[in-house]
């Protein structure tokens, strides 16, 4: 069970899509036990999500957040941790950038508004990842649980500070103010008219920047190489110069930022102001996503774009279909973890068999 | 209420109520990690088992059928998990996340496909497990200190509390003192030796995760049938990864998990007696920031302040035979 005996196109290709469908295979079947039709339930989620041009273009902005906490998962994973606290990251970044935008909101023009709320977005999601780092280097505590703990801190606690604190006076609603004009991202409907009211914005191109960038500094530079190295085998990085604990706080630290930027698209680009579990699963969903995308910026972009599709197909299905609510897309997304994770070499004897037959 | 009036004596009964959710889980969670196998996905065992065991006491109003069918299926996601595991010698930490996330998912569309009830179950009334009354109870009630402890710490619980309590001395004798715990310590430790004396370890790692299963069932049962009475979504809340650190804390130690279970059910009471009442110098504390105190808690047992772990040499890798 060997993959490395296998070609590229078959490992990089082939075998996630064979996975995926394995995962999409088994919804079906939990769809049709709901007692809905798979096929009428599919051809709703697509035309709602892609050929719909309003739908297609919520796809794309739900696919800017989970950009952002897929490639905080991805890069954590280049060094061979599992980061499951982007949900909890992302979370306290909110705070980060929410303190920035009212603080400022009223006094700076947008061009540094944007900048500060992303600083203040990457500071408080890189803060909320340093001691979960800090502690599987130093210490050994694993980073799984502790980044677990984290995120039900971060609940706790941003329920504490949303409600006591920043809720205006004389308001029910468990949020803070709304930001002001100037603090909203621009919106692409106002070049793209047919986009309707969505709230898709520029983070999107924030994003795709991002996953350029992730992708040069993975696999084009000296510290990616290291990166890369200290997950493959943290002794030989080690006997090769590398830092390891160094490597873990900072490669934790990036991902939390990376997380944490995830909430401008969230916030600044939707509702403009910070409520209670805006984040909404998009850090879990970074988990699929790093594992589906195999930690590639492309497939990360894929793969985003997919999930996009399926929270908003998923929305519009579940208004259809009382039997299928949103939470039916947690169900999928772990049976995604599942099969384009932990049993990712599922296909792999099949497919080196069949290899050799033709040969 | 000021400090002195936090109840020592409810503090303790609810410690001994707290903890039985953590100990099935943690006992559990030795079997699986002293044959080698990391079992992340405790959460979701507990989660699956409360709902399906909930939903069938309440169907069948027997809580004897509910805690039957939640074993099942907690022993279907083991076997899942172990055929990941083992068989496909997959990540053990991916697959059992995996696990959770589809569970959180998936029990609350069953839940609201039954019961439409967003998510959660009926109540289910007489279909709950009772406390046990223990014979002479009425007798000492009136003798001060006695009464008590023989009617509400020692009596006066569910049956799942005894079996909780019982299962520590088991799993200490089946772990330390037969065979077949020498040889699931011996593949955690070293597959490889455990192979060649001639012991199957993919056999031994399977059987390790099926106890798991069965014991994981119980955690979410008495959760669902005995502490609340009903299925609400998401309400082990955690206590997978509560149990989890009770291990690393007991360093994977049944006699010193089950003090960790303790501890973490200790200051799960505390938590409860302490919301509402004023505390000197910080003041009256907000029930959502007394919720964080287990997780906080946790970290500061998994930064290493109170024990020196050590783990089983072989978690978390697959084992691959030698040729």
């Amino acid at each position: 069970m060997n993959n490395h005996d296998l070609p590229r196109w078959a490992t990089a290709f082939v075998m996630p899509i064979l996975n995926l469908l394995s995962a999409l295979l088994v919804a079906a079947l939990v769809i049709y036990l709901l007692g809905e039709s798979p096929v009428e339930s599919m051809g709703i989620l697509i035309n709602s999500s892609v050929i719909n041009p309003e739908g297609l273009s919520y796809t794309l902005f739900y696919a800017s957040t989970f950009i952002f906490t897929g490639l905080a998962v991805s890069i954590a994973m280049q060094a061979g941790l599992f980061n499951i606290g982007a949900e909890g990251q992302m979370y306290f970044a909110g705070l980060g950038l929410t303190l920035a935008m009212l603080t400022f909101d009223s006094s700076l023009p947008m061009w540094v508004l944007i900048p500060i709320g992303m600083l203040g977005a990457a500071l408080f999601g890189a803060l909320w990842a340093f001691l979960p780092g800090y502690l599987q280097a130093k210490r050994g505590s694993h980073v799984v649980v502790t980044t677990i703990m984290f995120n039900y801190i971060a609940g706790a606690l941003m329920n504490t500070v949303i409600v006591k604190y920043l809720v205006p006076a004389g308001e029910q609603n468990p949020a803070s103010r709304a930001f002001s004009a100037a603090a909203e991202m621009p919106r692409l409907n106002q070049w793209f008219p047919v986009l309707g009211e969505t709230p898709l914005n520029i983070s999107f191109f924030l994003a795709i920047i991002a996953l350029v960038i992730y992708g040069v500094m993975v696999s084009r530079s000296s510290w990616g190489f290291k990166l890369r190295a200290t997950g493959l085998n943290k002794h030989a990085a080690h006997y090769a110069g590398v830092r390891i604990s160094k490597m873990i706080i900072t490669v934790m630290l990036i991902s939390g930022a990376l997380a944490g930027l995830g909430s401008v698209n969230s916030i600044m680009g939707s509702t403009h102001y910070l409520s209670l579990n805006f984040v909404g699963g998009a850090g879990f969903v970074g988990i699929a996503i790093a594992l589906m995308g195999r930690q590639h910026p492309v497939g990360i972009f894929l793969s985003a774009v997919l999930f996009g599709a399926l929270i908003q197909g998923g929305f519009d299905l579940s208004l259809e279909k009382q039997n299928i609510p949103p939470e039916t897309f947690i169900f999928i997304q772990g049976l995604i973890i599942l099969f384009c994770g932990a049993m990712e070499n599922f296909y792999a004897p099949a497919i080196a068999a069949l290899i050799k037959r033709k040969k | 209420m000021t400090f002195e009036d936090l109840q020592i004596g409810s503090i303790l009964v609810s410690t001994v109520r707290n903890a039985p959710v953590l100990i099935f889980a943690g006992m559990a969670g030795l079997f699986a990690e002293r044959s080698g196998v990391i079992d992340i996905g405790l959460e979701g065992k507990i989660l699956a088992s409360a709902f399906v065991s909930a939903a069938v006491a309440f169907a069948t109003q027997n809580p004897w059928y509910g805690v039957a069918a939640g074993m099942l299926v907690s022993v279907l996601l083991a076997t899942l998990q172990a055929y990941v595991a083992i068989t496909q010698k997959g990540n053990q930490l991916v697959a059992g996340i995996a696990i959770n996330i589809a569970m959180s998912g998936l029990t609350f569309v069953v839940a609201q496909f039954f019961f439409q009830q967003g998510g959660r179950t009926p109540d289910l009334g007489q279909a709950r497990l009772f406390d046990v009354v223990l014979p002479g109870s009425a007798a000492v009630e009136g003798i001060p200190f006695i009464g008590w402890l023989y009617a509400h710490l020692i009596g006066g619980h569910s049956v799942l509390v005894y079996l909780a309590f019982a299962l520590v001395p088991l799993v200490h004798w089946v772990l330390y003192h037969t065979r077949f715990g020498l040889r699931l310590r011996a593949c955690g430790e070293n597959p490889h030796a455990a192979d060649a004396a001639g012991v199957s370890v993919e056999r031994q790692r399977y059987m390790a995760m099926l106890i798991a299963g069965i014991l994981c069932s119980f955690s979410g049962a008495y959760l669902a049938i005995v502490q609340s009475g009903f299925f609400l979504r998401d309400m082990s809340a955690g206590a997978g990864y509560l149990a989890l650190t009770a291990m690393v804390f007991g360093n994977w130690r049944p006699v010193y998990t089950f003090l960790g279970c303790l501890m973490f059910g200790f200051f799960g009471a505390v938590q409860i007696q302490i919301e509402g009442v004023d505390l000197p110098l910080v003041g009256r504390l907000p029930g959502s920031l007394i919720q964080m105190v287990p997780y906080v808690v946790t970290v500061i047992v998994l930064a290493g302040l109170m024990a020196k772990s050590v783990a089983p040499k072989a978690l978390g890798t697959p084992f691959v035979k030698s040729r």
